[in-house]
């Protein structure tokens, strides 16, 4: 403590400084038990082996957190008959935090501590509690029923109109789509969601991510459905039934100081980061740990770390160069109690299901889940892709390959055909190009079909449930270099479909096709229309190409086009419009295929952010310009329950039903305008009811000052000033010339203007 | 019609401004020049040569005698406006951002800049109207606003109190003769750009960075209108005859480089006062619009811009027939 001088006194009291004493004389916060721990099953000693037991327990304990000065205290006794004092088997240790108290707990709670004295270790609070309980069992209140809510509501739209999410600013919209209308708004919160939003794959939840993990939506009131606490999660992903959750943190699993408690984890589950979770009753299944190479260096995340077969019985992930490790639910255990070992095993994917696959689900004969994995060329054995069927973990087919740079593995959406886009190099190495390996799998024997591309192929897409596909191609020599300001990529874009096995052949002799290629193009993204038949091409990631153009594969025109689309099947593929967004950096088709919004996204760009709304057609229904317009996603909608027998009858009499769905709209359409000239009135009125108030009021403040009720612009004394402007409007001059050879010379000389 | 271009400035328009019967159009800009033109043709009458600095602001009197200049030089000069004769100058500590006329036209107001360790203020001095007569350089009042420094002001009817706009998005209103804050709102979340009064001064428009423009009741400061663009507005005006608001602005001069030209949004933007729905766009300008002026009677508007050039438009016929289609 400084000493004390009488010329430095501060000016003021505020000035004096107390702290020094404030300190000394501090009164210890008030303390629950908290910070006290009993533990029992201590061997039981005398005075003088007392202190040595001291310093036993405490390098115990030191392990959960620092003991209190003094904290350590052992009750003794005098035994009467012996006179001897012993302790009686128990002590308390006080620590410096409750939360010290309960990892003590937590960590020490049976420790060995010899062969004969296992320590028990509970809180000094529970022991109060606990012999406080009644010993007549009391048989627990039952919960009363309460009923959920229906969590697809959205799909009894009368409409059959679809939502979609946008989430812009920190403000999360849910909207009803209404054609050229504006978007209807369902639900609106602020801050709903810390990164982005995610619909699960059937729609029935909207989920948000949070810092302390992921919350689940829904319902006609959006309230909360269900939390899973997994603290810094970052990627999600949904089994395709929703049954099952995956969340991955960056941050491994810690049971922090108060061990974890007012969290799922246990011990087990300390220091994974990927947690799967059964959605319906939110419990943790089982967290793994990330995965690494047998060197012990972790591999790169690549998302989704596990995958999904069609049905939620099985998910698996890949340890490259190692090994699948597939595990079945709701056991969360390996299939055959252990991973399947493929050495060199780069990537695998899962066969989708079919909808008729679904619908004989319970069925014997179905077949089992199938996946697809590859291996490149090690040492003197080809590269190769496998099909195997889970859990038999037999093997179906497999195909070598030669020269093989990389593999990409495309199943169809019915899992009815795969297509591996094997990306070859030339032996100098020099060049690359690509072949389409296609097994068509529900076939005998599974036949492998080879479609040679001689350029680099940059995109492939399955038209979904069909038989088509589409391929971006490109040879331009810039292709692989880092886009020197942003050129743009000239490509081209083929069509292929399967043409089918003529009468009397066997199904063997079906192949695919080329239906057309489109030549000179820009575009380097496919998507198709959930529904088939149409697709968008578009050109993504340029900076000076925004390019979209609409096309339609079953193009019917007149008799004449039908004509020719027997002999040239690229007849029947139209373009249907070209347009444009500036800026544009995500494609959506909504899930009916009716119409597709194209955005542009703040997280890539600031320019013109916001998003536009197509028809099916290439039709621009809307276009809202957003700022700060980060995301937009269509609720997806689940499989539909119709049979196959009545959704033909309802193609078959689709006339009608349109029919109606047409005076509808007609009368939608009036209402709405009826509804906006209202408005528009009522503005207007309220305007006008505004001012003359507000005019009154003006006019009596300025009587009171003593002026004349308005300043009157005068209009009488205003000078017009009238300019007359005589424009010469065009001059023409007339000359006439007699052209008459004898006498020319004699009119030229004469020249002259002549009225 | 064809736009008039004016030709008459070498750097970007500050501010333009109609006298009282719309014959007159001055505009400042920050080439030191005031320049004043005859509205109906585009003909020049005169400049003004005296500052040293950009101007920010101008102001003409009802009568059309005298016009009042605001500039960087840290000066507000006062002129004749038929002889272009400098009567008087200020001299402020800081840049002078805008001047305007009271009603009656007895008093200015001036807005300084808060620079180099000044305070910004509002400074209230009396006006002698006769052209002959020595201008006092003793101020009325000296008003410091609080917090955000003010960017805009203007006077409320019957010299009542004056509405400031800040850089905050503030608006306020003081009484000028105690220099006291009556009354504070922050509609805006960005710098306010421009704030024009109704003719009759019962309400007014602003203009913000945050593009958007809103129109508030000049007594209670309550809003009654919010027009909402895509780009940052720089000036925003009352058009009479017609239940117009004209919005100008466009994507800031130094971005403008980074962004394609389509990015810019220079573009005049017709609102519907009442039913606050754009009506129609008048481009022309290739540089973000900095200030709008509308003619008194309606009949004409001009646009002066980052570009350096003055955009007078007389509306046409059609214009004047236009009804909202079943109001």
């Amino acid at each position: 403590m400084p000493g004390f001088d009488i010329t430095k006194l501060p000016e003021t009291e505020e000035e004096l400084d107390f702290t020094d004493i404030e300190e000394k004389y501090q009164v210890p916060f008030e303390e629950g038990f908290d910070t006290i721990i009993v533990v029992d099953n201590v061997p039981i000693v005398d005075e003088s082996k007392k202190d040595k037991l001291f310093k036993f327990i405490t390098k115990i304990f030191k392990q959960a957190g620092d003991i209190k000065e003094g904290g350590l205290n052992m009750p003794m006794e005098v035994d009467p008959e012996t006179e001897k004092t012993t302790s009686k088997g128990y002590l308390f240790i006080e620590f410096e935090t409750p939360e010290q108290a309960n990892l003590a707990v937590k960590q020490l709670d049976n420790y060995p501590m010899d062969k004969n004295h296992v320590l028990a270790v509970n809180r000094f609070t529970d022991i109060e509690k606990y012999s406080q309980i009644q010993d007549i069992y009391v048989e627990p209140e039952e919960e009363k029923f309460v009923e959920k809510e229906h969590l697809r509501s959205w799909l009894t739209d009368s409409q059959a109109r679809d939502q979609f999410v946008l989430y812009r600013g920190d403000d999360v919209y849910v909207y009803w789509n209404r054609k050229t209308e504006l978007p209807e708004e369902v639900h609106k919160r602020n801050n709903w969601t810390e990164t982005y939003v995610q619909w699960s794959p059937l729609g029935t939840y909207l989920s948000t991510f949070h810092r302390q993990g992921i919350v689940l939506w829904g319902g006609a009131s959006w309230n909360k459905i269900i939390r899973f606490v997994h603290p810094g999660v970052k990627l999600i992903d949904f089994s395709p039934n929703e049954r099952y959750l995956v969340t991955w943190s960056n941050e491994p699993i810690t049971l922090g100081q108060n061990g974890g408690a007012g969290a799922p984890f246990g011990s087990e589950d300390e220091g994974n980061q990927t947690i799967i979770w059964d959605v319906h009753s939110g419990t943790l299944l089982r967290s793994f740990p990330s995965s690494s190479s047998p060197d012990g260096v972790p591999n790169k995340i690549t998302w989704p770390m596990f995958k999904w077969s069609a049905t939620d019985k099985y998910f698996a992930r890949v340890f490259p160069n190692q090994q699948i490790s597939v595990y079945e639910t709701p056991g969360m255990g390996l299939v055959g109690k252990k991973s399947i070992k493929i050495e060199g095993v780069v990537d695998f994917e899962w066969a989708p299901s079919s909808d008729k696959d679904r619908d004989k689900q319970n069925d014997k004969k179905v077949r089992e889940d199938l996946l697809s994995f590859w291996t490149p060329e090690i040492g003197n054995q080809p590269a190769r892709v496998t099909l195997m069927q889970i859990p038999s973990k037999e093997i179906l087919r497999t195909k070598n390959l030669f020269s093989v740079s990389d593999c990409k593995m495309h199943w169809q959406s019915n899992g009815d055909f795969l297509c591996v886009k094997v990306d070859r190099h030339t032996k100098t190495k020099k060049s690359t190009f690509a072949n389409l390996e296609i097994f068509r799998v529900r076939e005998k024997d599974i036949p492998v079909e080879v479609i040679e591309i001689k350029d680099t192929v940059i995109a492939f897409a399955w038209e979904p449930k069909g038989e088509r596909f589409a391929i971006v191609t490109t040879n331009d020599p810039s292709f692989g270099q880092p886009a020197a300001g942003g050129a743009t990529l000239r490509t081209s874009i083929s069509f292929y479909y399967l043409e089918k096995a003529k009468a009397g052949k066997g199904a063997e002799n079906a192949s695919f096709k080329l239906i057309k290629t489109l030549e000179k193009k820009t575009a380097n993204s496919i998507f198709w229309s959930p529904r088939g038949r149409h697709v968008i091409l578009a050109t993504l990631r340029s900076t000076s190409n925004y390019d979209l153009e609409f096309y339609d594969l079953d193009f019917e025109g007149g008799s004449e086009q039908k004509e020719q689309a027997k002999l040239d099947p690229g007849a029947s593929l139209q373009l249907m419009s070209t347009q444009e967004h500036f800026g544009v950096t995500d494609i959506e088709w909504d899930p009916t295929g009716r119409y597709v919004i194209t955005s542009a996204s703040m997280w890539r760009h600031s320019m013109e952010n916001g998003y536009t709304l197509w028809d099916f057609k290439g039709n621009q229904l809307q276009k809202h310009l957003l700022d700060k317009f980060k995301q937009l996603v269509w609720r997806p909608r689940p499989k539909t329950l119709l049979t196959q027998e009545s959704m033909k009858k309802i193609k078959k009499n689709l006339r009608e039903y349109s029919k109606v769905f047409d005076e509808e709209d007609a009368r939608e359409k009036s209402s709405v305008s009826k509804e906006l000239l209202a408005h528009r009135r009522r503005l207007v009125d309220e305007w006008n009811a505004w001012r003359k108030r507000v005019e009154k009021e003006l006019i009596e403040e300025r009587q009171a000052a003593g002026l004349p009720p308005v300043s009157i612009r005068d209009t009488e004394n205003v000078e017009v000033i009238e300019e007359w402007i005589e424009e010469v409007v065009e001059e023409t001059e007339e000359i006439p010339i007699k052209i008459t050879f004898s006498i020319l010379k004699i009119e030229i000389s004469s020249r002259g203007p002549k009225f | 019609m064809r736009p008039i271009l004016l030709q008459g400035h070498t750097r970007s328009l500050t501010q333009i401004k109609y006298n009282a019967e719309g014959d007159l159009l001055f505009s400042v800009s920050k080439d030191h020049v005031v320049n004043v033109w005859y509205s109906h043709n585009g003909e020049r009458l005169g400049t003004y040569n005296g500052h040293v600095g950009a101007i920010w602001s101008v102001a003409v009197n009802s009568s059309s005698t005298l016009t009042l200049t605001g500039s960087a030089d840290n000066a507000a000069k006062l002129w004749e406006v038929r002889t272009g004769k400098c009567l008087h100058t200020w001299e402020f500590k800081t840049a002078v951002k805008r001047v305007a006329f009271s009603e009656d036209d007895s008093m200015v107001l001036v807005v300084t800049e808060q620079r180099m360790g000044y305070p910004g203020s509002v400074v209230i001095l009396s006006i002698n109207q006769d052209i002959n007569a020595i201008q006092s350089d003793e101020p009325i009042t000296i008003i410091h606003p609080e917090g955000s420094k003010a960017m805009v002001a203007d006077w409320g009817y019957l010299n009542n109190y004056i509405i400031t706009g800040h850089e905050n998005g503030t608006i306020s209103q003081y009484d000028w003769k105690t220099g006291d804050l009556i009354k504070s709102i922050q509609p805006h979340t960005a710098e306010l750009t421009d704030l024009q009064m109704s003719e009759d001064r019962t309400y007014f428009i602003t203009s913000s960075k945050d593009k958007s423009a809103q129109i508030f009741e000049s007594n209670t400061l309550s809003p009654l209108k919010k027009y909402v663009t895509d780009a940052p507005l720089n000036s925003a005006a009352i058009t009479p005859v017609q239940e117009f608001v004209i919005l100008g602005g466009g994507q800031d001069a130094m971005h403008v480089t980074t962004t394609g030209a389509r990015q810019g949004k220079f573009e005049c933007r017709f609102w519907h006062k009442i039913l606050e729905e754009e009506v129609g766009r008048v481009k022309g300008h290739f540089g973000p619009i900095n200030t709008i002026s509308v003619h008194p009677s309606g009949e004409s508007f001009s646009s002066g811009g980052e570009d350096g050039y003055v955009r007078v438009h007389h509306f046409d016929q059609d214009y004047f027939k236009f009804k909202y289609p079943d109001l």
